[in-house]
């Protein structure tokens, strides 16, 4: 397990934040998925080989409910 | 301000405009007030609608934009235009301060924590250059004029300098450094020119690793936050079914209801229904927290470890590096019929061919040249001490044993600590105290604990029984066990946890080293000295950036006041948003007592957030 940080962008509130994260901890490959709405941070837990498909799905659910984040690699 | 603010202002203010234009210009017929009440709205609520709409095919009916349409929407369809745009354009207000407000507490936490260097000089092939520390590598040459930070850990090649340690431990403390010096990137170069040879890339480097571990301090939550964050996923739900019961039963079942005064009451049951007031200051509150701690030099790792402080009930302490300052020194010279400097002379002669940690300290007491030549027949006597002899004379240098074995007459010394016994020429000439010292921040550490509702301070040690009673006892400390091997110390805290009650929380304090099970068994792990050691950056939940204990009793004290500003903010907006609901439910609030319910209470939690920043701790 490896620990993924991003800087995610345009979120327009804590709850949203909030409502986010719990759609994301629905992932299944990732694990202790956070994110930080002072710090515009999101963090998560995988395997190595699974980190571009996770990332590929936290984009997807991202585009579903917050269309105009932004999620940036840091 | 961001452009997005700017232009929210350039939109509320154009919308105002319009408004005061209908109030002024006294239209004789309506339908021009309503049209300009229209524009006005479409101006300053057009993104909120658009969002609104979009959400709605994805099935997000409990998001705010959807919440405000709908509410205002709802004014405008029963006549009450003019409540429709008072209370978008509020609502607007409330966003922009909360955005104005969020923005500019990231950028106080950040300046607080402003170590991160702009740029490196570095010597190339193509002569000296400006470059990003990132892409400096391992290896190569910079240098580092006066007033400019250290952008990356290094060792000193060239210059010699004083250096400000106060963006990394919160205080200005100058630090002399020459040629061979380690250097830690984020100190402040204050006098000459050094020349650097980088010992680590930029993401490796101190700076680094500190910004890291407050910009994901935030991934680790505390209880409020996480209850926080569920309270609002039933809340607004719950407020808004209600709203739909209150708009349809009353006028079917009540007698007389007007359908049109029960279907206010709904909208303005929608308004208060947002969440956002309640959510957004307690992260706040805890980020303030964060960044005031890294200005006090203390790195805290999350804000489940900020709240876990404020109810620290019993506090266990390593004794060496911890509370006492971990060098040997001479403490105390007495001598019998010599003089103080005669006697540290001979002995730290006798002991100039030794490396035992006690001639190293004798030694550095001593501090002049040591005439190697004047010291002849140096014997190492095993446990016991050293007998050479110096400038003909035979000295002897040692325990209780030693002078047993010479069959020396003595005085002995009941002092705490190592004692030396010294005889020169046969006749017993003095002791010298040999010891660990307290730091004198540890009386402060330890009187700070017992005011901040520590039940119980325990120190544990590898160290000798009567010193550690010594210690303890000058620093009123209630409990120690002595003489400890690293698996003992795992027993003694493990059995403190269990003895605790359940809510008190325990802090162990070390230096970060040698205690990583005990550090990983407690609560809270606060690794001392954090600066320059990575293993107790690593290690522990909170890192002390100096030495003081006293800084852990400061960070239990700044817990505590961020912790009565999120219990006030959370109280203060339930009740509020309660309060409000019911009053409107009787008719008794319009909707623009919602809407205050709403921006207001955020307005007024996250300005009473932002005092954690303005903290002080009291010294």
């Amino acid at each position: 397990m490896n620990t993924y940080k991003f800087k995610i962008k345009n979120l327009d509130c804590a709850n949203c934040a909030s409502i986010l994260e719990g759609s994301l901890q629905k992932i299944d490959i990732i694990e202790n998925v956070s994110i930080s709405f002072m710090t515009e941070r999101l963090t998560f837990e995988c395997t190595e080989e699974n980190k571009n498909q996770a990332v590929e799905l936290i984009r997807k659910v991202i585009k579903k409910e917050e269309p105009d984040v932004k999620l940036e690699e840091v | 301000m961001s452009r997005k603010s700017s232009r929210q202002l350039i939109k509320i203010i154009v919308s105002l405009l319009l408004v005061a234009i209908s109030f002024v210009l006294k239209f004789d017929i309506e339908i021009f007030h309503n049209i300009l009440y229209v524009i006005a709205y479409m101006v300053v609520g057009y993104d909120i609608v658009f969002k609104a709409v979009r959400n709605i095919f994805r099935g997000k009916v409990f998001d705010e934009n959807f919440l405000m349409t709908v509410a205002t929407i709802g004014a405008f369809c029963i006549g009450e235009l003019q409540e429709a745009v008072a209370v978008m354009l509020f609502y607007q207000v409330g966003e922009l301060f909360q955005s104005y407000a969020v923005e500019k507490s990231r950028k106080s936490v950040s300046s607080l924590m402003d170590i991160r260097p702009d740029y490196a000089n570095v010597y190339r092939e193509e002569g000296t250059c400006r470059v990003d520390p990132d892409e400096v590598r391992i290896g190569e040459i910079i240098f580092v004029k006066p007033g400019e930070k250290v952008p990356l850990d290094g060792i000193i090649v060239k210059g010699d300098s004083m250096l400000n340690t106060v963006a990394l431990t919160g205080e200005a403390v100058l630090r002399k450094v020459m040629v061979g010096d380690e250097v830690l990137s984020g100190c402040i170069n204050c006098e000459g020119i050094l020349k650097i040879k980088v010992s680590k890339a930029f993401e490796e480097s101190t700076v680094s690793k500190i910004l890291d571990l407050v910009e994901n301090a935030g991934s680790r939550k505390s209880k409020s936050e996480n209850f926080i964050g569920k309270f609002a996923r039933v809340y607004t739900p719950i407020v808004v079914i209600v709203a739909i019961l209150l708009a349809i039963i009353p006028p079917l079942v009540v007698k007389d209801a007007l359908f049109r005064d029960w279907f206010y009451r709904a909208l303005s049951f929608l308004v208060v229904s947002c969440p956002c007031a309640l959510v957004i200051s307690i992260p706040l509150s805890f980020f303030g927290g964060i960044g005031t701690a890294s200005k006090m030099g203390v790195l805290i790792k999350g804000s489940n470890y900020l709240e876990a402080l404020a109810s620290t009930e019993v506090v266990v302490c390593d004794k060496t590096g911890t509370l006492t300052e971990g060098v040997f020194k001479v403490q105390e010279i007495n001598p019998i019929g010599c003089s103080q400097g005669d006697l540290l002379r001979y002995a730290s002669m006798a002991e100039s061919f030794s490396t035992h940690p006690i001639a190293l300290s004798l030694r550095q007491a001593y501090d002049k040249e040591i005439d190697e030549k004047t010291v002849t027949e140096t014997q190492e006597i095993s446990g016991k001490g050293i007998r050479s002899v110096v400038d003909g004379k035979i000295v002897l240098v040692g325990n209780e044993k030693l002078m047993e074995e010479y069959n020396i007459t003595f005085e002995k010394s009941e002092q705490v600590g190592t004692l030396l016994y010294v005889v020169i020429d046969e006749s017993f000439s003095g002791t010298i105290l040999i010891a660990d010292r307290i730091k004198e921040d540890s009386y402060k550490a330890i009187q700070l604990f017992k005011g901040n509702n520590v039940e119980k301070v325990v120190m544990l040690t590898g160290d000798h029984e009567n010193i550690s009673a010594s210690i303890a006892n000058a620093l009123q400390i209630d409990e120690y066990h002595a003489e400890l091997l690293p698996q003992d110390k795992v027993f003694y805290l493990e059995k403190l946890m269990t003895e605790k009650s359940s809510t008190g929380k325990l802090v162990f304090i070390g230096d970060g080293i040698n205690d990583a099970p005990v550090l990983a068994l407690s609560d809270i792990g606060v690794a001392m000295g954090g600066l320059g050691s990575d293993a107790a950056i690593e290690a522990a939940d909170v890192v002390i950036m100096t030495d003081e204990p006293s800084k852990v009793a400061d960070s239990i004290q700044l817990s505590k006041k961020t912790m009565r500003i999120v219990r006030q903010n959370i109280v203060f907006a339930i009740a509020v948003k309660i309060g409000v609901l019911i009053l409107s439910a009787f008719g008794f609030a319009s909707m623009w007592t919602a809407v205050f319910a709403d921006v207001g209470v955020s307005v007024l939690a996250i300005m009473n957030a932002l005092r954690i920043l303005r903290m002080k701790v009291m010294k």
